[in-house]
């Protein structure tokens, strides 16, 4: 009988570190002046020193350094006086000179932490997640294996080889051991992704899209009978391509690894691949052999030395950080943890503000953008913002704050600006959706609809409020549903002796 | 009867491109036909690229024809050694690895050399990725040496130093790792220069050993060395090693005629055994002949020497194992076994087999050994330390003297084939060039006579400080100078008489 995750964590206690990948949003690569644009055609983006053509030399992207600087700045590091690239040899076709220039033993940043929150059985509590090291390297081409049933290596007809990606500058942040998770493990691992990727993406630099791969999360799992005082063989899986994800991946990760050693097997030394699918993971890479990189200093590129005033005016202009900014935030506009929680998870917060910021109240601004325009986004599998703008929104919002749009016409709004029908206004005045609040032209519209049905009309004049209805909805019909039927309601009650 | 043509130095070819007596085209050509009548027995270029050559005479004939203003070698013929890219021309670095390769883009040094209206005659033959001392490790065959064909030319640019030899070319460029430019220089009775590291962009040249490699100028006369070196020589921003200062007057300092008040330190470290007689004979000679210019001569001791060659066959084959990584058949030069049915670990394997040569292996496994965990510091670590006693070794001799001098190498050229099966044999000959790289200092080969013994040319070598390459050339003129005046004539115009074919 196989272990579940309660019954796994009641035998044994895991150990949690994690790596995240990071590609910078630099225009150009760590090494030469190449193209970073996502998407291209393969191999456009190219040059002798990222193919790796005999002869080329690298020259290090300054800005590349300086978002370095400035990410381990904001996760609390010291930012090393020297710092050095080294080469890591080893053979794989995607890798051009079949070593990656990487930094290695001597970062470029180091000791730092990010503390995160999560809801515990007692409560929220903060674990401080403490960060090893923040590094640069350069990414690798793109294998495509065609043929064979995997689309892996192995069975393989023939491999293409996209090198755009190439060179294109990664940081990759370390952390330590993650102390006390216990049971939380997934969920802390979750909160520090999280938190690191609105950090990111507060300093601007890197798209941090996880299903891009512009952020990888490599998460290392381990686990060790309770008490034992000892640490397990560590897997170190990958293919982690959204929150959810690393959620599932570390709870995954411990119940295999617990149902394993219940069998009396051991845990192998090696990289999983996650299964979005199955939420399981699969074998990858052995690490049991070490594999020796032959590390050694890169000879083409000069150390990094910082100047300490440089550090010190990159530190002052900082943004705020996240925790603090959401803090304020649901602070000013008066919401609910939930409220601002489903925002921050819908990666909405910023879109909301602005359109906050542009006049629109913050409940309303909310719920139109995790409402209707979420829906919407989600039936043509878009993200919300590249439908409507929070300029639009915000107008809306003001046009029924106004009086001048119901709810059910500015969702006929919305659909229109979507639709590329121009601005709110200009949707409202092509579609003909204005809310005829005239009272005498809704008077008319009563008048008539009394003549048209006057035993209806006597009923209610002897007290039968709810035949109203019938005459309501009669007069919303002859107004094309542009009349305000609360308004409409009023005047007819009024009218009949009943308001 | 006048000197022909292709004996004179560049600095002449200039005056007479100059003054109209002769064009570009006319130049090329007759080098064209040099080469034609003797590269058959000598074997110093392993492609011509005349058409590309050609058209850049008639451009500089005609820039000159519309009255511009041109650089003062422009139209002036040069042999490029095959280890720098230039684009759309073969590049082999001697290796069957590249057979066919021909590069997208120039090296720094050939976009220098073209902006200045140089004229790039062809690709010489060189060691296998600048590996060897000899030329004899090229996968297209030996060169020989011009004054004697069963002897070498030198290496690993033996290429470049027998073209100036045999004249078929006025200038070259070669590149210098352990001594690459001075040993073939030195052997042939020519001039090679490595500059300060850093002084010359590398973009282009194929990495050998990147923290030692420098291209340099080589010629048959000083002066003509530190014309070209005034051309190639300054900042690149494409290499990150490049340095950023002015380049110095070299033209001005070789043109020095005496060395009144200069202090020359000769060491210790390099002489005595293992030196040929005649070597040490005529080195001293030479050294009379700068007492005789004002020079104070004192004995410098530089002891980490002892260590230099040790550490230099650590560094350089790391170095070597990781450079020469990429070259795995995926994008380009040749490839080997991919009929469908073998993996790319497979044909990688099998094309490096094939693609390299022995020599180049045995380094490439003598650094991946030195590289690897648990051996990195014992052998990689120390050789770095080394690296740094003797650099401390130079600054406490620089200190005391303005530059140093030793014999280029401690033999004149040997016989080819007589050390192709001796490895350790071949290393020794770049014991007293192999400092200067360790170090980054700049250093100089110039002809200084011929060893009484075996009548072949013996080398003399200046090093001078960091940044300070124009010392080689105000010490290297006016040695050369009082050597012509003592002799009658350049060392060059003694070389035998080639058959021509």
């Amino acid at each position: 009988m196989a272990l579940n995750y309660d019954q796994a964590l009641e035998i044994y206690e895991p150990t949690l570190g994690l790596e995240v990948h990071v590609e910078l949003n630099t225009n150009s690569k760590m090494f030469c002046g190449c193209a970073t644009e996502f998407g291209a055609s393969p191999n456009t983006q190219t040059c002798p020193v990222c193919l790796g053509l005999p002869g080329s030399l690298p020259v290090v992207n300054a800005k590349a350094i300086e978002s370095s600087i400035r990410i381990g700045l904001a996760l609390n590091c010291s930012i090393t006086p020297f710092s050095r690239f080294a080469r890591k040899n080893y053979f794989y076709p995607d890798m051009p000179k079949n070593f990656q220039t990487s930094q290695y033993d001597e970062p470029i940043c180091v000791n730092g932490y990010l503390d995160v929150t999560i809801d515990t059985d007692e409560g929220p509590k903060v674990y401080r997640v403490e960060i090893e090291r923040v590094h640069m390297e350069e990414d690798t081409g793109k294998s495509l294996h065609v043929g064979g049933a995997t689309g892996r290596i192995h069975g393989a007809e023939h491999s293409l080889l996209d090198y755009n990606r190439a060179g294109i500058p990664l940081v990759e942040i370390v952390t330590r051991i993650v102390p006390g998770t216990d049971k939380y493990a997934p969920e802390v691992a979750r909160a520090y992704v999280a938190e690191l990727r609105d950090i990111l993406r507060s300093l601007g630099v890197s798209d941090v899209k996880m299903e891009q791969g512009s952020l990888r999360c490599d998460a290392n799992v381990s686990i060790a009978p309770r008490g034992s005082g000892t640490l397990g063989t560590r897997s170190e899986t990958k293919n982690v391509n959204s929150l959810r994800s690393v959620e599932r991946a570390v709870r995954g990760e411990i119940v295999r690894q617990a149902n394993r050693l219940q069998a009396g097997e051991r845990i192998i030394q090696e990289t999983r691949h996650f299964q979005e699918e199955s939420g399981e993971t699969r074998s990858g890479r052995s690490k049991e052999q070490a594999e020796d990189y032959r590390y050694f200093p890169e000879p083409d590129l000069l150390p990094i030395v910082a100047d300490p005033a440089w550090v010190e005016e990159l530190k002052a202009a900082l943004p705020e950080k996240p925790s603090i900014r959401r803090k304020k935030l649901q602070e000013a506009w008066g919401v609910p943890d939930k409220e601002m929680a489903a925002m921050v998870n819908a990666e909405l917060l910023d879109t909301v503000e602005e359109t906050v910021a542009l006049g629109a109240e913050p409940t309303k601004a909310r719920s139109w953008w995790l409402g209707e325009v979420s829906r919407l986004a989600n039936e043509k599998s878009v993200e919300p913002t590249s439908l409507i703008k929070p300029s639009e929104v915000a107008e809306i919002i003001t046009l029924i704050a106004a009086g001048e749009l119901t709810d059910k016409l500015a969702r006929q709004v919305v659909e229109g600006v979507i639709n590329g029908e121009g601005t709110p206004r200009s949707v409202i005045e092509k579609r003909g959706l204005k809310v005829v609040s005239d009272d005498s032209a809704l008077m008319v519209a009563i008048e008539a609809a009394i003549a048209a049905a006057p035993d209806v009309a006597d009923r209610v004049r002897g007290g039968n409020i709810p035949a109203a209805g019938a005459l309501i909805g009669a007069v919303m019909k002859a107004t094309g549903g542009q009349a305000d039927a609360a308004k409409v309601r009023e005047l007819l009650l009024k009218h009949l002796g009943q308001g | 009867m006048s000197t022909p043509i292709i004996h004179q130095t560049a600095a002449e070819m200039s005056a007479d491109l100059a003054s109209g007596s002769v064009t570009a085209v006319e130049l090329a050509n007759a080098h064209y036909d040099r080469i034609a009548a003797v590269d058959g027995d000598v074997h110093a270029f392993l492609h011509l690229d005349r058409e590309g050559a050609l058209a850049q005479a008639a451009s500089v004939d005609a820039s000159r024809k519309a009255g511009e203003k041109l650089h003062p070698l422009a139209g002036v013929p040069l042999a490029l050694k095959d280890v720098l890219t230039q684009k759309g021309v073969p590049t082999t670095c001697g290796s069957k690895m590249l057979e066919g390769w021909r590069p997208p883009y120039d090296s720094t040094v050939v976009a220098n050399l073209k902006k200045a209206g140089v004229v790039i005659l062809g690709k010489t033959n060189m060691d296998e990725f600048a590996m060897g001392s000899s030329t004899e490790n090229s996968a297209y065959g030996p060169t020989h040496n011009p004054w004697d064909l069963s002897r070498i030319p030198g290496g690993s640019g033996g290429g470049s130093s027998a073209a100036l030899a045999a004249f078929e070319a006025p200038l070259a460029i070669g590149t210098d790792t352990g001594g690459s430019i001075r040993q073939p220089a030195a052997v042939t009775g020519t001039v090679g220069v490595k500059p300060t590291y850093g002084a010359v962009s590398r973009y282009g040249l194929v990495a050998f050993s990147s923290s030692l490699d420098q291209a340099g100028p080589c010629a048959r006369t000083v002066l003509d060395t530190a014309m070209l070196h005034e051309v190639i020589a300054g900042y690149d921003a494409k290499d990150s090693t490049s340095i950023n200062a002015p380049v110095g007057k070299m033209i001005e300092a070789a043109k020095k005629l005496d060395v009144k008040g200069m202090k020359i330190g000769v060491v210790k470290e390099l002489s005595g055994e293992g030196y040929q007689a005649g070597v040490l004979t005529r080195f001293n000679e030479a050294l009379d002949l700068l007492v005789a210019a004002g020079a104070e001569i004192v004995e410098v001791s530089t002891p980490s020497f002892e260590y230099a060659l040790a550490a230099y066959y650590l560094i350089a084959p790391s170095e070597t194992s990781s450079n020469l990584a990429r070259f795995d058949s995926m994008r380009y030069g040749i490839r080997i076994g991919d009929d469908g049915s073998r993996s790319a670990e497979e044909v990688m394997n099998m094309t490096r087999e094939v693609g390299f040569g022995k020599e180049v292996k045995r380094r490439i496994i003598l650094g991946t050994y030195a590289l690897s965990s648990g051996y990195y510091d014992a052998y990689y670590g120390s050789a770095q330390k080394v690296r740094t006693l003797i650099k401390r070794d130079y600054e406490a001799a620089f200190a005391k003297v303005d530059v140093l001098v030793s014999p280029t190498c401690p033999t004149t050229a040997f016989k080819i084939g007589e050390k192709s099966d001796d490895p350790l044999a071949m290393y020794l000959n770049d014991v007293a060039t192999i400092p200067v790289n360790l170090a980054g200092i700049g250093g100089m080969s110039l002809p200084c006579g011929l060893a009484p013994e075996d009548g072949l040319p013996v080398g003399f070598q200046i090093m001078s400080p960091a940044l300070k390459d124009e010392l080689m050339y105000h010490v290297g003129g006016t040695l050369e100078a009082a050597l012509q005046s003592k002799w009658g004539k350049p060392l060059y115009a003694s070389a035998p008489e080639l058959a021509v074919k």
